[in-house]
C-alpha cells in the first residue's frame, strides 16, 4: 500500500481491468454444497461444540476399556456403596502428584450400613498406564493396560463411588456409553430406512398406496409410544443373549419412530414430483427407483439428516426408560438405564446419591444432540439468508 | 351445521383408527411365546397339582384361549360370541385377569379415572405454563427472560421424565413438605369421595403434573415463541404500535390470536408423548393410575389386563386428539372441513 501525494492510499498490486469483479462471488457459488454448509455451521457456536463433544464421545467408545480402571462387572465385595473419592495433588502443603486417601470402612451396627471414612494420614499415589483386568479394544484386540488404576489391589479407587455390588460407577458409565449411545444410532438407521422407503413410495406413486401409508402414519403417530415399546419389549424372550436383546430393542425403538420422518419425506416428494427434471428423467426411461434415488432424494438428504439428529435423543431416552423399568436391556449388559435401575427408589438416592450419577451423561448427551440438530437445521440451506 | 358434520366425520375416523389399534394391540400381546395360563398349567403339572390344572384349563376354555388367534380376537373385541356367554370389549366385558383372579374391570376401576385426571391436569399445566412464558419470551426476545426460559426448556426436554420425578419428589418433600408417592393419602384409598379426599388428591397431584407436563410445556413454549416472533415482525404490529396502542393490549389482541391456532392444534401431537410420560411417571412414583398395572400385566403376560390397558391408553390419546381437532375448526373458520392436512 502506498500513499499518493494527495494523501490517498492505493494498492500496489497491478490492476487488471479485464478481471471480473464477480470472481470472488463466483468462487462462492461454485463451492460444493458441504463447504457452504460447513461455513454456516461454524458460526453456530453451540452446535459446533456439541458436535465436537459427540464426536469425541463416539470415538472414545472402542477405547473405554483403556480409560476405565475396572471392568464393567468387576466387584470389590469389601466396598459396597463406597462414596466417590476425589483425586488430590497436595498433602499437607506438599506436592505429591495425583494421589488418593484410601477409604477405611466400618460397619455401623445400628443402621447396618458400611460407613466409609477417608484416611487422611495415608496418601497413596495413583498408578498410571498400569496393568489391570484385560479387555478388548473395539472387541478385537486384547489388552490389559489401563490409563490409571487404584494404588494397589487392596486399596480400590472409585472416582464416582461404587454401587450395590461394589462395582465402580465411573467404569460402568463408560462401558454403559457403548450401549446407550449406539442404541440411538441403530434405532435411527432403522427408522431412517423405513421412513425414506414408505415416505418416498407414498409421495412418488400417490393414489391408493399413498392413502394406505398415510393412514398407517396417522395411526402410529396418534399412539402413545411408551406403552407400545413396553409391550413389544415384553415380547422379547428372556433367554436371549444381551447382544440380541440390545439389537432387538434398538429395532423396536426405530420401528415406532419412522412415521414422523416418512411424513416429511412424503411432503417433499409431493412438491418435487412435478418438477421438470423429474419428468425428463422419466421420459428418458429411468425406472422409478432410479428417479427416487438419484434425482429426488439428494434434494433433501441433508434436511433428513438434521431431523434424524433431532430424533436420536428420543431413542436414547427411550432405551433408558425401558431399561429403567426392567423391560429393556438386562444385566449383565451395562447401559445407563440399567445403572439407573439401582437408583429407582428415593431412599436409595438420598443415602447413596452417587448411584444417580448416570443421569448426568444422559442429560448432557441429549442436550448435545438437540443443539447439534438445531445447528445443522439452521445451516442446511446455504443459499438461504 | 358444518361443524357437526365434521365432528361426526372425525368421530368415524377415530373409531376406524381404534379398530386398527385393537388388531395391533392384540397381535403385540400375543407375540411372546406362551401365555399366562399355559405357563401356569405347565408349572402346576410340574409340581403335580391337578386341581389347579383343571381350573386353569377351565379358564382357557371359558375365555376361548384354545381357539385359533383370529377367533380369539373376535371374541375378545366382541364381534363374535364367546363360549358360555363371554362377551367382549364392545359389550363392556373387559375380560378376566388371570394373575389377580378377578375381572379386569374390577382391577382397573378407579385407576381409570385417576389416569384421566392426571393427564388432564398435565394438559392444563402445559397450557397455563406455555402460554404466558411463550408470549413473554417472544415479546422480550433476546433478553434474559428469553434465554432463561429457553435454557429451562432445553433442560426439561433433555431430562428423562422419571429422573425429574425422583428429584422433584425429593426436594418437594424436603422443602415444601409435599407428600411422597401415591395419588392420595393411604387412608382415603377405597373411601367414597369427600372434600378431604379431593384435597389430598390435589396435593398429591402437584409433583406428577409438573413432571409429566414439563417436556410438553417446553416444546409448546418454543413453538409459541417462534410463531409469535413471526407475527411480531409483520407490518400490522408496527401500525398498532405507531398508533399508540399499549403493548400488552396489542399483543393480546392481534399477534397472539394468529399464533394461537397452532397452539391448540399442537396438543394433538403432544398428547401421545404425554400419556407415555404419565405411564412411566406413574410407575416410578407409585401413582394409582393404570401405569403400574400395565407394567405388571406385561411382565406376567396377563393378556386381557394388558390388552385392555393398552386399548384404554390409545383411546385416551385418540379422544384428546379428536377434541383438539374439533376445537381447532371451531377456533379458525379458515380451516376446511374435509379434514386437516397438518
Amino acid at each position: 500500500m502506498s500513499q499518493l501525494p494527495d494523501g490517498r492510499f492505493v494498492d500496489d498490486a497491478p490492476y487488471d481491468p479485464q478481471q471480473s469483479i464477480r470472481e470472488l462471488e463466483r468462487k462462492d457459488l461454485d463451492a460444493p454444497n458441504w463447504v457452504l454448509i460447513w461455513r454456516k455451521f461454524k458460526t453456530h457456536r453451540l452446535g459446533l461444540i456439541s458436535g465436537a463433544f459427540l464426536l469425541f464421545c463416539y470415538l472414545m467408545l472402542p477405547f473405554v476399556g483403556f480409560i476405565a480402571p475396572y471392568g464393567p462387572n468387576e466387584r470389590q465385595s469389601e466396598h459396597l456403596y463406597s462414596p466417590p473419592q476425589g483425586i488430590n495433588l497436595f498433602h499437607e502443603g506438599e506436592f505429591l502428584g495425583p494421589f488418593i486417601y484410601p477409604m477405611t470402612s466400618e460397619a455401623n451396627l445400628e443402621t447396618f450400613q458400611w460407613e466409609f471414612e477417608p484416611d487422611y494420614e495415608n496418601p497413596m499415589p495413583l498408578r498410571f498406564f498400569c496393568e489391570g483386568k484385560s479387555y478388548r479394544i473395539a472387541g478385537l484386540i486384547e489388552a490389559d493396560t489401563h490409563l490409571f488404576c487404584a494404588p494397589s489391589a487392596e486399596v480400590p479407587f472409585f472416582l464416582w463411588g461404587s454401587d450395590r455390588l461394589g462395582r465402580d460407577v465411573f467404569s460402568r458409565i463408560l462401558y454403559g456409553a457403548q450401549l446407550s449411545l449406539t442404541v440411538g444410532l441403530i434405532g435411527i438407521t432403522v427408522s431412517f430406512v423405513l421412513g425414506i422407503f414408505f415416505g418416498s413410495v407414498a409421495g412418488y406413486f400417490g393414489g391408493r398406496i399413498d392413502w394406505v401409508i398415510n393412514r398407517v402414519i396417522e395411526i402410529l403417530r396418534s399412539l402413545p409410544e411408551l406403552p407400545l415399546w413396553l409391550a413389544l419389549s415384553a415380547a422379547v424372550p428372556s433367554n436371549w443373549s444381551p447382544v440380541a436383546v440390545f439389537f432387538i430393542i434398538s429395532v423396536i425403538l426405530g420401528i415406532l419412530d419412522w412415521p414422523g420422518l416418512a411424513r416429511s419425506v412424503r411432503a417433499k416428494f409431493l412438491s418435487l414430483r412435478e418438477e421438470e427434471y423429474v419428468r425428463a428423467a422419466e421420459m428418458m426411461g429411468a425406472s422409478s427407483g432410479r428417479v427416487i434415488r438419484k434425482h429426488l432424494l439428494p434434494n433433501f438428504m441433508s434436511h433428513l439428516i438434521a431431523s434424524a439428529t433431532l430424533s436420536i435423543p428420543a431413542m436414547i431416552l427411550g432405551e433408558t426408560a425401558l431399561s429403567f423399568l426392567g423391560l429393556g436391556l438386562r444385566a449383565p449388559a451395562v447401559s445407563w438405564g440399567v445403572m439407573l435401575n439401582d437408583a429407582q427408589n428415593l431412599a436409595n438416592i438420598e443415602i447413596y446419591w452417587w448411584t444417580a450419577i448416570p443421569m448426568l451423561p444422559i442429560v448432557v448427551v441429549v442436550l448435545a444432540f438437540n443443539f447439534l440438530g438445531d445447528g445443522l437445521r439452521d445451516s442446511l440451506d446455504p443459499y438461504q439468508q | 351445521m358444518e361443524i357437526l358434520r365434521y365432528a361426526i366425520y372425525r368421530f368415524g375416523t377415530m373409531l376406524l383408527t381404534l379398530w386398527v389399534v385393537s388388531v395391533l394391540v392384540f397381535v403385540i400381546i400375543n407375540l411372546p411365546p406362551g401365555d399366562y395360563l399355559s405357563n401356569q398349567i405347565a408349572e402346576l403339572r410340574a409340581s403335580g397339582q391337578t386341581a389347579g390344572v383343571e381350573k386353569a384349563e377351565f379358564l382357557r376354555r371359558e375365555y376361548a384361549l384354545d381357539k385359533p388367534l383370529w377367533q380369539q380376537y373376535s371374541i375378545w373385541i366382541g364381534f363374535m360370541p364367546g363360549p358360555h356367554g363371554f362377551s367382549g370389549l364392545i359389550q363392556g366385558n373387559f375380560g378376566w385377569s388371570f394373575e389377580f383372579d378377578r375381572p379386569v374391570a374390577e382391577i382397573v376401576g378407579d385407576s381409570l379415572w385417576l389416569t384421566v385426571l392426571v393427564n388432564l391436569a398435565a394438559v392444563l399445566f402445559v397450557y397455563l405454563v406455555a402460554l404466558p412464558l411463550g408470549v413473554l419470551a417472544a415479546a422480550r426476545s433476546r433478553t434474559w427472560v428469553d434465554y432463561t426460559s429457553a435454557f429451562v426448556g432445553y433442560l426439561g426436554l433433555a431430562t428423562p421424565n422419571f429422573l425429574l420425578a425422583l428429584i422433584l419428589f425429593y426436594y418437594g418433600h424436603r422443602w415444601f413438605g409435599l407428600p411422597i408417592g401415591g395419588l392420595m393419602d393411604p387412608i382415603y384409598e377405597g373411601e367414597p369421595m369427600s372434600w378431604e379426599k379431593v384435597k389430598s388428591i390435589l396435593i398429591h397431584l402437584i409433583v406428577p403434573t409438573f413432571v409429566i407436563g414439563t417436556s410438553g410445556a417446553s416444546a409448546m413454549m418454543q413453538r409459541l415463541r417462534a410463531n409469535m416472533l413471526d407475527e411480531l415482525g409483520k407490518p400490522y404490529v408496527e401500525t398498532a404500535i405507531a398508533k399508540g396502542m399499549a403493548p400488552s393490549r396489542m399483543l393480546a389482541k392481534y399477534p397472539l390470536r394468529v399464533a394461537f391456532n397452532p397452539f391448540v392444534a399442537d396438543i394433538g401431537n403432544l398428547l401421545p408423548s404425554m400419556v407415555s410420560g404419565s405411564v412411566l411417571v406413574s410407575v416410578v412414583l407409585g401413582l394409582q393410575t393404570i401405569g403400574p398395572d400395565l407394567l405388571q400385566a406385561l411382565k406376567s403376560q396377563d393378556m386381557f389386563l394388558s390388552a385392555f390397558i393398552l386399548m384404554f391408553v390409545a383411546l385416551l390419546t385418540l379422544i384428546g386428539t379428536m377434541i383438539s381437532d374439533v376445537l381447532l375448526v371451531l377456533l379458525d373458520p379458515r380451516i376446511r372441513y374435509e379434514g386437516r392436512d397438518a
